[in-house]
């Protein structure tokens, strides 16, 4: 007898019926919408076991990674431990700041130490936790660093960043809980040509992803383009540069929008110059962080471009709407 | 006797499709108007279903479910030249990947049978 578990709950699964009919069996409502496997509405994430590969057939390589599968389509024949995908509330840790430094005007680098080591791939992202306010941040460091790293922008009456940028000093502790997202580098083709595009702090992840790759033996190239509309606001240039010189297969672009733009730097936005230098994108990876409309944007034309929407990753940035007044 | 799915090879020749046709829709400007501003991954997987659909294949769309899916837009004037030019990209689709005439047309008929539907007449 296969068992379903749930929310702390053991439920027996009948033959040929899958997990989606045998939570709806015992009264438990998981939304679905085609139940054909397509819509995705019933996605759920296992938490125990292996969902079938059929369940996890037209999701993206990072979600299955993480173990989400389609609970419509997934009769498995050993037992699953499985959660909505959304129940994404994992338990909060508490992490010292080691570090904090400024890397321009604008942003800091916030190196923290948790007191439990945190499962995560770069690129993913943590919550952190202050006076019932909740900002999400990109992870910029890599599994081999002692610490998490994040670059933190400091919003104009940002309540978060306003907060971490004046009053947080090393020693401090702060609440955090994650790792969250898909937006990672998985290791399963070593020669694709990998794009990354970032605006702001949007590096961030960025940082983090391309030199995962490189960790784990990427092979194909990796273009980076990092954009901001003044050049003063890019950041991490001396250390990217470095990176394009120690690795023969990383570029990389440095682009500012705005007016007088310096020596050495791309004049234009980030996302049109990299998609106007690397016109045909079939088969490449896209990583795309930062403002929200160029993610929107910068999605939509690299999938025109010829990108797979399997293979393009995107994290915007969203604002919070609740900045004090 | 086979399906029109079965004969183009089913799920696979669905996944092969649905990137070649969601891009010829967004880049056609008769109708990318539609298509703006919403969620890539969440239309993408309708279209899978809509393919799968005008296929023959197995799915699970209601006459009402045709009707509730657009009646906002059929509201702001969705009308029979956008579904002409959504057939026509999917004629054009199924004619990149090899499928003969006569099977294009047995899939236009499908999707013919939903035009009512859709457009909430």
């Amino acid at each position: 007898m296969t068992t379903i578990k749930y929310s702390d709950q053991d439920y027996s699964l009948n033959d040929n019926e899958s997990v989606l009919e045998c939570l709806e069996r015992h009264g438990v409502a998981i939304p679905f919408g085609c139940r054909k496997g397509v819509c995705q509405s019933c996605m759920m994430k296992s938490v125990e076991g292996t969902p079938t590969a059929v369940s996890q057939g037209g999701l993206k390589p990072t979600l299955q990674d993480q173990g989400y599968f389609l609970s419509c389509i997934c009769k498995p024949e050993t037992d699953l431990g499985v959660t909505l995908a959304d129940a994404s509330a994992l338990p909060k840790v508490t992490a010292k700041v080691v570090e904090k430094t400024a890397l321009n005007e604008h942003i800091i680098r916030l190196r923290i130490a948790p007191d439990s080591q945190l499962d995560y791939k770069p690129g993913q992202f943590i919550n952190l936790h202050h006076n019932n306010i909740t900002r999400s941040y990109s992870l910029a460091s890599i599994q081999s660093e002692e610490f998490l790293e994040l670059h933190i922008e400091r919003l104009p009456n940002g309540l978060m960043s306003g907060w971490i940028h004046d009053d947080v000093c090393v020693g401090d502790n702060i609440t955090i809980d994650g790792p969250h997202g898909d937006c990672y580098y998985l290791n399963n083709k070593p020669e694709q040509n990998l794009l990354l595009v970032g605006t702001g702090s949007g590096l961030a992840p960025l940082w983090g992803i391309a030199r995962d790759a490189i960790a784990q033996g990427h092979r194909g190239e990796i273009h980076i383009f990092h954009g901001s509309r003044n050049a003063d606001k890019l950041y991490l240039v001396d250390e990217l540069k470095a990176l394009s010189q120690q690795h023969e297969q990383v570029h990389y672009t440095p682009c500012a929008s705005g007016e007088s733009v310096p020596e050495g730097i791309t004049a234009g936005r980030a996302n049109a110059i990299a998609l106007a230098t690397h016109p045909s994108l079939s088969h490449w990876r896209i990583y795309l962080c930062g403002h929200p409309a160029m993610v929107n944007e910068t999605k939509r034309k690299a999938f025109l471009s010829g990108a797979s929407l399997q293979e393009i990753y995107a994290d915007a940035f969203e604002i919070a709407a609740d900045t004090k007044t | 006797m086979s399906t029109l799915y079965e004969k183009l090879g089913g799920e696979a020749a669905v996944d092969a499709a649905v990137d070649i046709f969601y891009r010829k829709v967004l880049a056609d400007d008769r109708i990318n108007q539609w298509f703006e501003g919403i969620d890539m991954e969440r239309q993408a997987a309708k279209q899978k279903a809509f393919l799968t659909m005008a296929l023959g294949g197995p799915n699970n769309y209601s006459g009402k479910d045709m009707r509730d899916a657009h009646a906002h837009m059929v509201a702001k004037g969705l009308g029979d030249a956008d579904f002409d030019a959504v057939v026509e990209n999917l004629g054009a689709t199924l004619k990149e990947l090899g499928v003969s005439d006569e099977l294009i047309g047995e899939a236009a008929a499908i999707v013919e049978t939903t035009r009512n539907d859709v457009l909430g007449k």
